[in-house]
């Protein structure tokens, strides 16, 4: 039904949220409910800052299909997350002092996705990591 | 309540007004980005010191009503344009949070 990549830049906390906002855009325009867009976009926007902070920027996936399940696949360019049980430690954060300042580094980001999303996957080794995530639109 | 009734609190600075018949279901406070995105919901007032882009993206996706820049923190030209061009309600004050608070608390939120 719907393929859509967006392009995720390292280090631009400039236009961090973009892609999410274009992302909650796109499935409102396709009629999805307010309140699993605001799941979603919880979700996408907790994924696309850490591919800014922590990894070395990537690429999203939106695909929609006919049943109306939406899946993201966040697909980043290293390095890895070395300890995947402590980052998803609520409170566990290894920002540095930029992001905090900004009020980034709450420890909540993968917490966060995990519990909005219907499914999750999360696959990481040094070369990047790919994170899953799907929503039953319907 | 909507927006526009925030004018009754002559401590806040209207920066940019970009729907004052907004419905206003609350107030959260908070100024970490990802407690907010876990727990802010549509239509509440959010209360922060953080005055900068990413803010304009978190208020865009969580709905806010309005953005309320609390402790006389100062709002810089690229954020408020930034808050004129995605229609974001702000406002500036030299009040803290808890005093933000009680003023929104005396009508009736």
């Amino acid at each position: 039904m719907l393929n859509k990549s967006f392009e995720v830049v390292n280090q631009d906390y400039h236009n961090m949220g973009k892609v999410s906002s274009q992302i909650k855009k796109m499935l409102l325009q396709i009629g999805f409910d307010a309140k699993i867009l605001r799941r979603i976009a919880v979700a996408s926007y907790e994924a696309e800052i850490n591919m800014v902070i922590h990894a070395y920027g990537g690429n999203i996936l939106m695909n929609v299909d006919d049943e109306g399940l939406i899946t993201l696949t966040f697909h980043d360019l290293g390095p890895g997350i070395p300890d995947l049980e402590k980052a998803m430690t609520p409170g566990w954060s290894t920002a540095d002092e930029k992001a905090r300042n900004l009020g980034f580094g709450a420890g909540m980001g993968l917490v966060n996705i995990k519990r909005v999303s219907d499914t999750f996957d999360i696959k990481t080794s040094p070369a990047g990591t790919i994170l899953t995530l799907t929503f039953k639109g319907y | 309540m909507k927006v526009q009734d925030l004018k009754k609190i002559s401590a806040f600075n209207f920066i940019n007004l970009a729907d004052e018949k907004k419905d206003v279901s609350g107030v959260f406070i908070g100024d970490l980005l990802s407690w907010v995105m876990a727990n802010g919901d549509e239509g509440q007032i959010w209360i922060t010191v953080q005055a900068h882009l990413n803010v304009v993206a978190v208020s865009l996706l969580k709905e806010f009503s309005c953005l309320l820049i609390c402790d006389g923190a100062q709002c810089d030209e690229d954020f408020v344009l930034k808050c004129q061009q995605e229609e974001v309600n702000l406002i500036q004050t030299s009040l803290n949070a808890y005093e933000c608070a009680k003023a929104l608390a005396g009508l009736g939120l």
